[in-house]
């Protein structure tokens, strides 16, 4: 193509889109994906393949012929099981015909929540360190994004002073995601009643990413949802990647308010129509019978969380104790490397790919974010490369 | 440890029973005393018996042997049930395992190892047949192992997740 023509092409992109920075988890994907022999630790994703129960149930209703659309907010039956499962273990309570949609992956549920809600120049809290898409998507709606810092002196917990602070008349919601990625970090009932005040004060809305609600270790997940008062006001968002080992099935759900409700299903039945009907087949099964094999998945993430955490302590990496998701995330600043150099060098010298912090905002900068979801033989491995790598540094 | 640690214990050992004490006690986050202590503890009661190796012989070349599940049908004894010819038939080497069993037309399922079929053929009429109480037999030969004990032998998951995703 010449440059002409680029440029021209380039034109034709909307200014929005222009001004999107790519993923900076981008570059260096494409980095390990060249190398051999990586060891990554830089997977977003359970090692574990789908249980065979749920492939079973997929591939068992292509066999019956459910080949055609559900209804636009998804199979009643799902969202029936959708209820009963958040009332259970989270004690929060929807109504499966107007307060639940199913989406195709969290990812989906979080445009459409943020595109029904927002007009142009609308202010969006993030609390950061935070997965990479919250910052385009509020972009793409038309949204301001204002960032919140955590530190892990906080244990990267959202505290009341930061959130005030960064209030204005334009602030319509605040976007979170515990437990969180890529901190690792969770917030407790106690812990979300301190901010209750606040969120009534200045009515926001909460955007409430609890795709990692399943994985935590030694608690339960406190869905901000469940506390009085707060489910007028809150977006939940979840789905059956993490907690099922679903991630390629794309799919998610959003429960909300009706009103909220109708509106994101107006962009879902506009955009998408519907989640695909074998993954949604797959996740019935997923609720009524996959709950077993969820367990034993979540006592597998956390003797290996206690085994990282362990060791980053030991090479002598400072890094606060994470009560779910499957990330460590590590303090490197004693090596008085940038997260980006860091993360870079330990690739090329040791081949271990971890995340630098930076990627998820602001406050991750002197942190790398490590997934523990891989065999125990491969995170013996690279704990004795970083020990190796850390040791040259000092 | 707790009895919720414990079990923990028993299923990573279960998975693999050669992870050293120290990376137990790490990820069960007890101190490797602990875990020397309780591994100890479980032998003591028989509840940790013995730690082989799970061995697929089928790739083993120069190696041959084949299985058979028996059927056996038995009078059971007065006082001692079939205690006393299952515990019989289990002194047997080759024998590898020995299962009372509900429902069936018979009573003792009987697993068998030999060389070849003509040795496993030549147990069963001169060893197994003879004993007072068996009152019939019946020979499987095992064709084709694709999983055992919970572990397919043949099938890996390969890990196929991209290297860093978000």
């Amino acid at each position: 193509m010449s440059t002409t023509s680029t440029l021209t092409a380039k034109r034709r992109l909307s200014a929005t889109v222009e001004s999107l920075k790519p993923s900076g988890i981008r570059r260096f994907f494409d980095l390990a994906a060249s190398m051999e022999g990586v060891i990554s630790l830089g997977v977003g994703e359970p090692d574990f393949v789908t249980p065979w129960r749920m492939r079973e149930a997929s591939i068992s209703s292509l066999e019956r012929g459910y080949t055609a659309y559900t209804s636009n907010a998804g199979m009643l039956e799902l969202r029936v099981e959708i209820q009963k499962y958040l009332e259970e273990r989270f004690s929060v309570s929807y109504h499966p015909e107007k307060e639940i949609l199913v989406t195709v992956g969290a990812s989906e549920a979080i445009d459409i929540a943020l595109r029904a809600i927002l007009d142009p120049g609308d202010e969006v809290l993030v609390v950061e360190p935070c997965y990479v898409s919250y910052e385009p998507v509020i972009r793409l709606a038309g949204g301001v994004p204002v960032f919140l810092k955590t530190t892990m002196e906080n244990q990267f917990k959202l505290t009341p002073e930061e959130l005030e602070s960064h209030i204005t008349a334009r602030t319509k919601a605040i976007i979170f995601c515990y437990p969180n990625n890529p901190t690792g970090s969770t917030m407790s009932a106690a812990e979300w009643q301190a901010l209750l005040p606040i969120l009534e004060k200045h009515d926001l809305l909460v955007i409430s990413d609890e795709i990692y609600g399943e994985l935590t270790y030694g608690r339960m997940h406190d869905s901000i949802a469940a506390l009085p008062g707060m489910k007028e006001r809150t977006i939940l968002i979840s789905g059956f990647s993490k907690a099922f080992a679903m991630t390629g099935w794309r799919l998610g759900y959003v429960c909300a308010e009706p009103e909220l409700l109708a509106g994101m299903l107006k962009i879902h039945q506009y955009t998408m129509l519907c989640a695909p009907t074998m993954a949604q087949m797959a996740a019935l099964e997923a609720l009524r019978h996959g709950r077993g094999d969820m367990e034993r998945m979540v006592e597998s993430y956390r003797q290996r969380r206690n085994y990282v955490v362990d060791g980053f302590r030991q090479i002598g990496l400072a890094c606060h104790e994470p009560e779910g998701a499957f990330y460590a995330f590590p303090s490197i600043a004693s090596t008085g490397l940038s997260a980006a150099d860091f993360a870079e060098k330990l690739l090329m010298e040791e081949k271990v790919a971890v995340v630098p912090g930076d990627v998820f905002g602001e406050s991750g900068n002197g942190h790398i974010r490590c997934s523990y979801a891989t065999s125990m033989e491969q995170l013996k491995k690279a704990l004795d490369r970083m020990e190796r790598f850390v040791s040259k540094l000092s | 440890m707790n009895r919720q640690k414990q079990m923990e214990l028993l299923r990573l050992l279960e998975e693999d029973s050669r992870q050293d004490v120290e990376q137990l006690g790490k990820m069960l986050a007890e101190p490797k005393e602990e875990i020397e202590k309780a591994i100890a503890a479980l032998e003591e009661e028989n509840i940790i018996v013995k730690y082989p190796a799970l061995i697929n012989w089928e790739r083993v070349d120069d190696h041959p042997y084949v299985t058979a599940m028996i059927d056996v049908k038995v009078t059971p004894k007065r006082d001692v049930g079939f205690d006393e010819v299952a515990k019989r038939i289990c002194r047997f080497p080759e024998v590898q395992a020995v299962y009372l069993m509900s429902g069936a037309s018979y009573d003792l399922s009987v697993v068998l190892e030999g060389k070849t079929m003509r040795e496993v053929a030549s147990f069963v009429s001169q060893k197994l047949a003879t004993i007072d109480s068996v009152v019939s037999t019946a020979t499987h030969f095992i064709l084709q192992r694709y999983k055992h004990d919970g572990i397919e032998l043949e099938d890996r998951d390969e890990d196929r997740r991209m290297v860093v995703t978000p």
